[in-house]
């Protein structure tokens, strides 16, 4: 990144107090309760309550800031330093951003919900602006002038009316501490905030948010400079190597030492369901893992029916909760009864039912962690998107005092949520007690593909009802699927993680689902979500966790394309009806804007049909604070049953825009991730295991698949809070790729991945 | 004791001659430019050029590496950035980076000898290569504009 501040100086001026206290995390049975996410005090980190926590400024005047958060490669940090140097008055270059270091920041809880500058920068902003106002009153007092009649400008500040009298930042406080109090609001994670006397600048006055800044980063990534966490390699590292049952729910019961004899410095550790090898050298500990004998249990088959009786599974199962509201919201009973009456009395009901298959995280690499555990301390490296909670999980495994552990992020190989990135490290550090030295883990591609955590499966119905006007008499929702979080949104604890539960960890039971958050009114309106068992309960290659738009890539896939589905049945078109019962004016705007920019018409659905048939879909989504809308061109070929998207427009509102240039890169990537959502990926699985073990068995998106137009528009809206921009786009790409679809063809797809089997199943 | 030259250096091998040529980069040679993303040579993360042809490294056992290898860094470096990876930086096409070093090292095997390369000819040459973040659009424009400034 920039010149850093000295290091050295850093390390020996940096004051803030480590407090730390394990809350009581694990509660009961917690059904959509927002409690659940704010309760458990968990690690705090250094202390929230000191500036200097936050910012530091060293004798050469760079800014260092300390920011709970991290960056799942999006280019966070520079948005964050914006905003430092904004509030501060000084060049952006003199700003760096230290992340998710459990050392020096305190727990701003990680990558998470897309609130990395709507909730985490508030802190920061607030500090750089008492920071300012701070130095004001000692450059007001070293220049012998009252605080109104200065100036400040780049990091030094002169007296207006006689720029030569002037005193820097770096020469009123550099390497020294503020030693000044902020009031912390008493919340740990994502809602940490904490303010000084000073405010915050007006938006009016911003010269550097709102700017294009290029992230300085990439070329450290183009170049090959060290900074991943696979990169570290400390002394006498072992490489380690897990080694995973042949079926799910299999435990070993005799391992053949003797079969790795061979391997130069090769040896094997189990316990309880967990097998491992190692080795120093990194071949040697990959050929160990596959040469290991091990005979494992023969338990009942774990997925019966496979994947052919996915959704019948759901729909016949017993529900184990049910809520009315969004994730985190609290609960809410739901009544059906007035829409089923009003449905029984229209002249014309529509239902659908969709299905949504498992997918994983599938990271271009799969989870690697390095941890050095030396008595009754560790220390661990690691790329996951929750470094405190993460911190709290490993001591709690190894029985330490969270105060012993450290745990150092580093970037990785991108995370879209709950991803393996904390698989690795727990292993690591297990190993590293065991055999007394620094072990890196690396999991295998087969195991990232098929052991991550995965995003839940589900069936959403819907149903609606239509009077003679072709006015909407009322609307049934219900989705049914798996929980969306088996393990919880972080690792606080070793029944989150595989291994975790490998050794007897057990998790306490929480169920989660969604609904739509979008502002549709339609009268007689219910909408609900239920959750169905796990087909394993533990240790479990589907086990479910937060994967990017959790649970919203399923609800609005049913919902938005529902949604055309009645507009056809009205004879409406699917853009005008949207508008018809949208309430959030926002909402609209960003309909109206993507629609306006690819030139939407009206057009009749399969009037384009062919060998090659041609269409036009649409997508809406409201969620974290942001408005989203997707349109998409699509060539549907019946030959093959390929879908080839090849003009895609997405209008964006989040509000008040940091940086324009991370922020289209962001939508970029949600396109090409949605669009692999959407068209290629299923977590394929037979009666046993999980089958899809590599890039053939789980295909995502690829440079063939990029649009050959993309056009973004962003609705900057200064006015109003900042929305999460990391989210809400992805979620528009399934439905509107199958209202495309329908468009082309006059074929309704209700399954996605819209796979080319599927379309050409369907097209027949 | 097989000897590789690496980045115009020559290398003398202390793994097994089976050992992929990845692992030996990463864990002798300490490099970091070609990276593990799936050992099975699927998704390009690992690419080197061997004599100048792009290969994956994680499937290549060191012994039958038959030319000099060159990894991104041996393309080019921070204060000296070849053309490839200044149109990476100024297009600004990485996420994550992790698949950015196999990109690179695929286009520079692309654009050899070549003036100028078309949208549909990028897609082809880098076929072997995945993303996963979505930094495809970018990675398109950074070639194409690397095959400008090649010329």
């Amino acid at each position: 990144m920039d010149q850093p501040v000295n290091r050295r100086e850093f390390l020996q001026t940096h004051l803030a107090l480590v407090v730390g206290i394990t809350g009581i995390t694990g509660s009961a049975a917690i059904v959509g309760d927002a409690a659940a996410q704010a309760a458990a005090p968990g690690v705090i980190g250094p202390n929230p309550s000191l500036l200097d926590t936050w910012l530091r400024i060293g004798t050469d005047g760079r800014v260092l800031v300390n920011f709970g958060k991290m960056d799942c490669g999006q280019g966070l940090d520079v948005a964050i330093a914006q905003i430092v140097a904004e509030e501060l008055d000084v060049p952006m270059q003199f700003v760096r951003v230290v992340l998710g270091d459990t050392r020096v920041t305190p727990n701003q809880g990680g990558g998470s919900g897309s609130t990395g500058v709507r909730l985490g920068a508030r802190p920061l902003r607030n500090a750089a602006a008492e920071a300012r106002r701070l130095l004001l009153e000692m450059g007001s007092k070293q220049l012998g002038v009252p605080v109104g009649a200065l100036v400040v400008r780049d990091g030094v500040i002169s007296v207006a009316q006689d720029s030569g009298k002037s005193v820097s930042y770096a020469q009123l406080i550099g390497g020294k501490n503020f030693d000044a109090p902020l009031k912390w609001n008493k919340v740990v994670g994502n809602g940490m905030n904490a303010e000084g006397q000073a405010k915050p600048k007006a938006v009016s006055e911003y010269r550097i948010v709102g700017q294009g800044v290029k992230r300085a980063d990439i070329r450290d990534k183009v170049t090959g400079t060290p900074h991943f966490t696979a990169h570290v390699r400390p002394g006498k590292l072992l490489h380690a190597r897990a080694v995973r049952p042949p079926v799910a729910g299999a435990t070993p019961e005799a391992v053949e030492a003797s079969s790795i004899a061979k391997i130069p410095g090769a040896r094997h550790f189990v316990q309880g369901g967990f097998v491992a090898v190692v080795a120093d050298s990194e071949w040697n500990a990959i050929r160990a893992s596959r040469a290991l004998q091990v005979r494992w249990s023969t338990p009942p088959a774990a997925f019966p029916g496979g994947e052919a009786g996915l959704f019948d599974r759901i729909r016949a199962a017993t529900p184990t909760a049910s809520n009315a509201v969004p994730m985190f919201a609290g609960k809410k009973d739901h009544d059906a009864a007035p829409t089923l009456a009003a449905l029984a009395g229209s002249r014309k009901v529509i239902e659908a039912e969709y299905e949504c298959a498992f997918q994983s995280h599938a990271r271009i690499s799969p989870s690697c962690g390095v941890a050095d555990v030396r008595g009754d301390r560790a220390e661990i490296w690691t790329d996951t998107q929750k470094p405190h909670y993460q911190r709290e999980g490993i001591a709690k495994l190894l029985g330490l005092p969270t105060e012993n552990v450290q745990v150092t992020w580093m970037p990785g190989a991108g995370s879209y949520g709950r991803s393996d990135a904390d698989e690795a490290p727990f292993e690591a550090a297990l190993l590293s007690r065991h055999f007394g030295r620094p072990v890196r883990m690396q999991w295998m591609r087969d195991e990232g593909t098929a052991w991550d955590p995965k995003a839940p499966a589900a069936v959403v119905s819907m149903k609606a009802g239509l009077d003679d006007a072709n006015r909407v008499t009322g609307w049934y929702f219900k989705a049914k699927g798996f929980n969306g979080w088996d393990v919880k949104y972080w690792a606080d604890g070793p029944e989150q993680v595989l291994v975790g539960q490998l050794l007897g960890a057990r998790r306490a039971a929480a169920y989660n689902f969604n609904v739509p958050e979008e502002s549709y009114k339609f009268p007689n309106h219910v909408h609900w979500w239920e959750t169905v068992p796990p087909y394993l309960q533990d240790a479990s290659p589907l086990r479910t966790a937060h994967m990017r738009a959790p649970q919203e890539m399923q609800t609005r896939f049913a919902q938005e394309s529902f949604i055309d589905e009645v507009a056809h049945a009205a004879g409406k078109d699917p853009v005008a009806f949207r508008l018809e019962h949208m309430q959030d004016p926002r909402e609209k705007d960003v309909l109206r804007a993507a629609a306006e920019k690819l030139g939407w018409q009206p057009t009749a659905a399969g009037s384009g049909r062919g060998k090659v048939s041609v269409g036009r879909g649409v997508a809406v989504h409201a969620g974290y604070g942001s408005y989203a809308c997707a349109v998409c061109e699509v060539e549907v070929h019946q030959d093959t049953g390929r879908i080839r998207v090849r003009k895609t427009v997405v209008a964006l509102d989040c509000g008040l825009v940091i940086n324009p240039i991370g922020l289209r890169a962001t939508i970029e990537g949600q396109i090409m991730q949605g669009l692999s959502r959407a068209l290629y990926e299923e977590v394929h699985f037979d009666e046993r295991k999980v089958t899809s073990t590599d890039w053939y068995s789980y295909p995502i998106a690829r440079l063939e698949d990029v649009p050959q137009q993309v056009e973004l528009v962003l609705l900057n809206r200064a006015d109003q809070p900042i929305g999460g921009a990391g989210e809400p786009a992805i979620v528009c790409f399934p439905p509107a790729v199958a209202n495309a679809v329908f468009n082309a063809t006059g074929i309704r797809i209700r399954r996605y991945p819209l796979t080319p089997e599927a379309v050409k199943k369907a097209l027949s | 004791m097989t000897t590789i030259t690496v980045n115009g250096k020559p290398h003398t091998v202390q793994a097994s001659p089976d050992t992929p040529l990845l692992y030996v980069l990463r864990n002798e040679v300490l490099l970091n430019g070609p990276k593990y993303g799936c050992g099975l040579a699927q998704c390009g993360a690992c690419m080197v050029l061997v004599g100048g042809q792009a290969m994956p490294s994680c499937v290549l056992p060191v012994s039958a590496v038959s030319g000099p290898v060159v990894t991104v860094e041996g393309l080019g470096t921070p204060d000296k950035p070849h053309p490839l990876q200044k149109a990476f930086i100024e297009e600004q096409a990485a996420q994550c980076g992790y698949c950015t070093s196999g990109m690179i090292v695929s286009a520079a095997a692309l654009l050899q000898g070549r003036k100028q390369v078309s949208d549909a000819e990028i897609r082809a040459g880098l076929e072997r290569n995945l993303c996963r973040c979505g930094s495809h659009m970018r990675v398109i424009a950074a070639v194409k504009k690397a095959a400008g400034g090649l010329a």
